[in-house]
């Protein structure tokens, strides 16, 4: 009987890439990794029926470590290459990792159509408040006030909230989880995958190497215990009055309605014109018109 | 069997004040029919291992430790509760707890 965690690394990562992976240690990319894995493993998938397509940035080098069907894109368009791939190969379940700079500034407009189109793809945003990759410029889910070398005396505009903008744009399921609520996380990702529709989990993860050291957060611990401290479930932010709930974000589940996915209706259109189309050239022939492409 | 028997008495038990006579049925058989099926063995895999330093603070017993160079250890590996709580915050899935059933095969050798 081999462990869970076992199976995990044995099975799902790619092991002729370069492990230990490139991420800076205590990231809350690999924890996200790891919860990935996981609810693939216990959704009973296989390795064949998923497609995992990223952008560019620090959550870019995901899928090179895991052994899906996978894809590197450019930066900013992991959605519109999984929408393609999805329109191609409804069948496939598709999974697009993106970082927050990838989801909401770069590929914005791709995050906020793909979730008005109402596509069957499972979104997972690492929200780390910077761009780590790249130095450590300020990204649009920023805090306000907070340093950066792109705002060495404070961030002077205010965040986004990737999940709230992800409801208001019509996904239909959006969760939102922490990397120090990893089993929670878990299960959010496999609600997403499972769920028919856009969905969209947000992760509030840690770069304690460019955002935690510039802003005085602490190392990976101590941003991790912020994030114990600081998230509440939805539940209990109902009962909780504006100000308590200041500097705390909620985590669970945001929004879950069911409504019409785009691509089957557009299959479906599809068919109903081709029928069409039949019955207009049945009807030609039957009148002895020959058919142009005869 | 006599000499296990021995051996353990010989060892520290955790709590003084409980006579360590098997006869009675208290000390080292009462702990260790509770421990019994519920070991735990936690493996560290050091190549992969960057000493973060996560699962020493998010353990929730205190029992994985620092070396000077930052990489996790376990002095007391019976104190482990199998929670796994070090093994979903691993970001480098250098970290495996395994059942650990009794230690058969260590005592024949021993003997």
């Amino acid at each position: 009987m081999r462990e869970e965690a076992e199976i995990i690394r044995q099975e799902y990562l790619r092991h002729d890439k370069k492990f230990p992976h490139v991420w800076c240690p205590g990231c809350g990319n690999g924890i996200v990794m790891g919860a990935l894995l996981r609810a693939t493993h216990n959704l009973k998938l296989s390795k064949d029926e998923i497609v995992l397509a990223s952008g560019i940035g620090c959550s870019g080098r995901m899928p090179t470590y895991i052994d899906f069907n996978t894809v590197h894109t450019t930066h900013g368009r992991s959605l519109t290459f999984a929408t393609g791939i999805k329109l191609a190969n409804p069948e496939l379940s598709v999974i697009s990792v993106m970082g927050d700079g990838d989801a909401t500034a770069i590929g914005g407009n791709h995050f906020i159509h793909a979730a008005r189109r109402n596509i069957n793809i499972t979104a997972i945003i690492i929200n780390n408040s910077t761009y780590g990759m790249t130095g450590g410029q300020y990204s649009p889910t920023t805090p306000y006030g907070s340093k950066s070398t792109t705002s060495v005396y404070g961030h002077v505009e205010h965040a986004f909230s990737i999940a709230e903008l992800a409801v208001t744009a019509g996904a239909s399921f959006v969760g939102r989880g922490t990397v120090y609520h990893a089993s929670h996380l878990d299960k959010l990702i496999g609600q997403a995958i499972t769920k028919r529709g856009f969905s969209v989990v947000e992760v509030i993860s840690n770069c304690h190497v460019q955002h935690g050291r510039r802003n005085k957060l602490g190392g990976a611990v101590e941003m991790m215990q912020s994030f114990k401290n600081n998230a509440v479930t939805v539940g209990k932010a109902e009962k909780m009055t504006t100000e308590e709930m200041e500097d705390k974000f909620t985590i669970g589940i945001l929004a879950d309605i069911d409504k019409p996915i785009s691509t089957e209706e557009y299959r479906r259109i599809n068919r109903q014109a081709e029928r069409d189309a039949d019955k207009v050239v049945k009807a030609k022939v039957k009148n002895g018109v020959k058919r142009y492409e005869e | 069997m006599v000499k296990k028997i021995k051996k353990t008495l010989q060892e520290p038990s955790g709590s003084e004040e409980q006579s360590p006579d098997p006869e009675k049925g208290n000390g080292y058989w009462e702990t260790h029919k509770k421990k019994k099926g519920t070991l735990f063995d936690v493996s560290f895999f050091y190549d992969w291992c960057k000493a973060c330093g996560l699962c020493a603070s998010l353990c929730p017993r205190k029992i994985i430790l620092n070396d000077p160079l930052g990489r996790p250890y376990i002095e007391d590996m019976d104190r482990c509760s199998g929670c796994r709580f070090c093994v979903i915050h691993c970001p480098d899935f250098a970290i495996t707890v395994k059942e650990r059933f009794a230690d058969r095969r260590r005592s024949t050798d021993e003997e």
